[in-house]
């Protein structure tokens, strides 16, 4: 069954008619080419499809696309702005938080959110609230720093 | 250390690092190609069984599909590490052998029709026992897996240097402790893609993997195609630690359906396929014998194993061998005794993980060492300073050891961690334990029979001088490689390394290279990217002399600068000598080679765990235990690693989080389950139960100073080393906490407890 749905993404209105069974890691990698959101396990299980719905992280491979109708999407190419790196990108290049860069766009997109809503973390906050994301490469401890490096 | 140098020798950020962090960079399931088809492969649903016949017809039939192969579609070229073990074909023909054997595979409009048609092909199978362990395996009147391995031995080493049995009658005292391992996975995040497309005869195949050149060996031979027809390349790789070096069963379909119907084929493995496919570490029984003198001093040891190969063999001969040949390099002994039977049983096939063979039998030695300095009233870092080995050494089977600074870093770790104050003295349930491990910087030979050269790197400078690109056909899998082997050609050519492009891991494009296992790509990769910019280097100068009319050896350059040497400020630029030489010669381009001198004995085997060079590195870890529960918190931990001259620090300290990261897993929570028919449990990540940030704790990665004269400017491996000394790290602290050995991986919370229990029974009694 096919739906018409309208997602805010990145700033941008996108009017889509999609299948209802599709995913919402489905429609912004396959409709709308937006690749920087990965597919891990497309179970629920790793974080790497992370994407914020209204500012809250959500793994984007466990939502329908249609729950997301009229909701604003932010994924990782929504971030840098006029080919400037927002400071989170910045902090992850310039700490080594990234190796294979597989989880980073999630990573971001959390720590983005954590960010928002405490600017102030501890580390035992930043931890948590990067928890539900695997990194298989980097032993989180370079990513913690990069984190660290943005708390005032 | 690396004072003297411009480029190499600091923490630049990785070159890929904004493609990563704004999701521009694209992973082969990133990709898409015009009429592109969707392929699945049909895996087993048996672990053993004849089959009986293959009906794809009503596949066929369904809308949508394109084409469905079996072993009747494909060439039967058996294929692996090693002739004697090629032992795998694209397809099952007449048996199957583990729960995700390859069956079949289809190509179709998408995966939903996919999907479908797999579910349409019939197969008739005569199901035949099944045997999971490899002791069962070993036993007479156990089902035959392969008639090529009777009794279900695959391989089987007998390696005895010295005399053993006369050390053992020498020695003050002989112990003998027994250890096992555990079926774990690598599980990069990025799970393996395979695009392949043809162009007349010549086929294209994008992969997510380590090596293009053993993939492009594989397919060429297996197709019975030149390797000029084969490309082999890849985009940005999500991670592989040794599960994307085998070729697989993806790389193989794709090629076939997408020479069958004229279009691109792309196709993935889930997360349940990965661990049917990956090629995980083999599970390892490991009894261990030593003899010491009152002191402490080894005087011989006998390693008697036996590994669960799993169905096929792959790379896993290689890990048979390495499991035994490196035990010898750490700590210095004149009488080793190595037995080893790698069986094949009815689960998926184990291959190379992070470390290879090595860190289960590190784990046990660096138990069963422990005991010892016990028994001996002995420190435990005590007795390694006592043992390690010595700079310039070779050991009891031939490898020559030339840098080696594992006492420096037994103190270092001693001091940063603060051995002294804590062992034996942390309050209740808190513990602290000590490993040791290390490993080659890449292997002294090819991953099959070649006299091919290691590595070829080509530098060519653009026609203004205005930049330049190296060519390389080292593997990018995340640890860093583009980065640091541009590093290291820009600080041979005397060049910038913002003006430096790389194009890596391409069969055509780029030059050989073995690719990225055995920790090999800095020293031997990075030996030829060396002499290549030396090259360009030369010529620079030769010119530039030329221009300047004074001779070659009065000049230098650095950072695309050329001067006087005696007179600095006399200086041309980079770019004016190579347009010069340019419009004069030609291209500007530099070439190197690297090929090792013949290394090892000529005894059977010999060649496995032969390097250049051969890295060292000693953790501590502080751990506490919940007496009630058993949980284990791993509180800090400690790194020091003798690694040669370091090119990135900050790449390499990623390299050793990583690697502990991963070894603490493997040591406490990661494992392979499986149910009774022999499918995989837990084939999931919530289930394989990974480490999240919850579970790190802070980690301190620290160097000892060390060049090795054998690799360019003295580097030597970090990324598999920093595995091999974690799990016996914990299982030390653990014992240092709580007086209980885990002598079986992984160290769970479920077994901590129910040691304490009996040692508290047996307290009472
Ligand atoms: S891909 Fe969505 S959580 Fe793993
Ligand atoms: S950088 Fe590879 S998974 Fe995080």
């Amino acid at each position: 069954m096919k739906k018409k749905i309208r997602l805010i993404v990145n700033g941008e209105e996108k009017v889509l008619t999609i299948d209802v069974q599709q995913t919402l890691l489905e429609v912004l990698r396959e409709d709308l080419g937006l690749t920087g959101t990965k597919k891990g396990c497309n179970q629920g299980e790793c974080g790497a499809c992370t994407v914020l719905l209204e500012g809250k992280p959500v793994s984007s491979c466990s939502l329908l696309a249609v729950k997301a109708d009229g909701k604003a999407v932010t994924t990782i190419e929504g971030l840098a702005k006029g080919g400037q790196l927002h400071p989170i990108q910045q902090a992850f290049n310039e700490k080594g938080a990234i190796q294979c860069g597989f989880c980073s766009p999630g990573m971001i997109l959390v720590t983005k959110s954590l960010l928002e809503q405490n600017p102030n973390p501890t580390t035992a906050e930043i931890k948590e609230a990067i928890a539900g994301n695997i990194c298989r490469c980097t032993g989180y401890v370079q990513i913690i720093e990069a984190i660290r490096s943005l708390v005032p | 250390m690396g004072e003297n140098y411009e480029v190499i020798g600091k923490s630049v950020p990785r070159i890929d690092g904004v493609a990563k962090a704004t999701g521009r960079a694209k992973y082969t399931g990133d990709l898409k190609f015009p009429n592109m088809l969707v392929g699945k492969i049909l895996h087993s649903p048996h672990a053993h069984a004849r089959i009986l016949n293959i009906d794809t017809s009503e596949a066929e039939k369904l809308p949508g599909v394109k084409a469905v192969i079996t072993h009747r579609d494909v060439p039967s070229t058996k294929y692996g590490l090693s002739p004697a073990r090629w032992d795998e074909t694209i397809f099952c023909i007449d048996k199957v052998r583990f729960v995700g054997d390859k069956v079949a595979a289809v190509a179709a409009v998408d995966e939903e029709t996919a999907y479908k048609a797999l579910k349409l092909i019939k197969v008739d199978y005569e199901v035949l026992p099944a045997v999971f362990d490899p002791y069962e395996a070993l036993k007479e009147g156990a089902p035959q897996i392969f008639e090529e391995y009777p009794g279900n031995i695959n391989t089987e080493i007998h390696q005895h240097f010295g005399d053993v049995d006369k050390a053992f009658a020498e020695a003050y005292h002989v112990r003998r402790d027994f250890f096992s391992g555990q079926r774990t996975y690598h599980s990069p995040l990025e799970p393996h893609v395979s695009i392949a497309f043809w162009e007349g005869p010549k086929v294209t195949v994008y992969s997510s993997n380590q090596s293009v050149h053993y993939l492009q060996y594989h397919l060429a031979r297996v197709f019975g195609m030149p390797m000029g027809n084969v490309r082999v390349l890849k985009t940005h790789v999500g991670g592989g630690f040794g599960g994307k070096l085998d070729p697989t069963g993806l790389d193989f379909a794709a090629v076939k359906l997408s020479q069958i119907t004229g279009r691109p084929v792309k196709m993935l493995y889930d997360r349940k396929e990965m661990f049917y496919n990956n090629r995980g570490r083999h599970a390892q029984y490991m009894e261990l014998t030593t003899g010491v003198t009152k002191e402490g001093k080894i005087l011989g040891v006998h390693a008697n194993f036996v590994m669960d190969g799993g169905a096929y063999t792959g790379l896993g001969v290689a890990s048979a061998y390495y499991a035994g040949a490196l035990l010898t390099v750490l700590y210095d002994f004149d009488n080793y005794k190595f037995d080893m039977i790698r069986a094949v049983t009815n689960l998926p096939g184990c291959g190379a993980q992070r470390g290879h063979g090595q860190p289960q039998p590190r784990f046990a030695f660096e138990s069963h060492l422990d005991h010892i300095a016990e028994d001996l009233g002995i420190d435990p870092l005590e007795i390694r300073i006592i043992n390690a080995r010595k700079p310039k050494t070779v050991t009891i089977n031939d490898f020559k050891v030339d840098s080696y600074a594992l006492k420096e870093a037994l103190e270092k770790a001693r001091e940063i961690s603060g051995w002294r104050e804590k062992k034996g003295k942390l309050p209740p349930g808190r513990g602290i334990g000590v490993g040791n491990g290390g490993f080659v910087s890449g292997a002294g030979y090819p991953c099959y029979r070649t006299d091919l050269p290691q590595a070829v790197a080509i530098i060519k400078v653009h026609d203004d001088g205005s930049m330049a690109t190296l060519y390389t056909g080292a593997v990018e899998i995340g640890q860093g490689s583009d980065t640091v082997l541009l590093q290291m050609a820009a600080e041979a050519m005397g060049y910038p390394l913002e003006k430096m492009r790389i194009v890596a891991g391409d069969t055509d494009l780029a030059t050989h290279d073995f690719g990225a296992y055995a920790s090999r790509q800095t020293l031997m990769s990075g030996w030829a990217v060396k002499k290549a910019g030396e090259e360009v280097k030369n010529k620079i100068l030769q010119t530039a002399a030329e221009m300047m009319l004074v001779v070659p050896e009065q000049l230098d350059v650095k950072q695309g600068v050329v001067f006087l040497k005696a007179h600095p400020e006399e200086s041309l630029t980079f770019e004016e000598v190579a347009r010069t030489y340019f419009v004069k010669y030609g291209q500007l381009i530099g070439q190197g080679s690297y090929k090792p001198p013949k290394l090892g004995g000529t005894f059977k085997g010999a060649a496995v765990g032969t390097s250049p060079a051969y890295s060292a590195a000693t953790q501590v870890a502080e751990v506490e235990i919940d007496e009630e529960t058993g949980e284990i918190k791993v509180i800090e931990a400690w790194d020091v690693h003798d690694c040669g001259m370091v090119i990135n620090p900050a790449l390499l300290h990623g390299q050793v989080h990583g690697a502990f990261y991963m070894g603490m897993g493997e040591s406490i929570w990661e494992e392979v389950l499986f149910d009774e028919k022999g499918d995989v449990a837990n084939g999931n990540l919530a289930e394989y139960r990974m480490p999240t940030a919850l579970d790190m704790p802070p980690v301190t990665s620290e160097l000892v100073d060390s060049i090795d004269p054998n690799a360019p400017w003295g580097v030597k491996e970090v990324g598999e080393g920093a595995t091999t000394p974690t799990m016996a790290c914990l299982a030390n602290a653990i014992y240092d906490a709580m007086g209980v050995r885990i002598e079986s991986l992984p160290l769970t919370y479920e077994k901590v407890w129910r040691a304490l229990k009996e040692k508290r029974e047996k307290e009472k009694a």
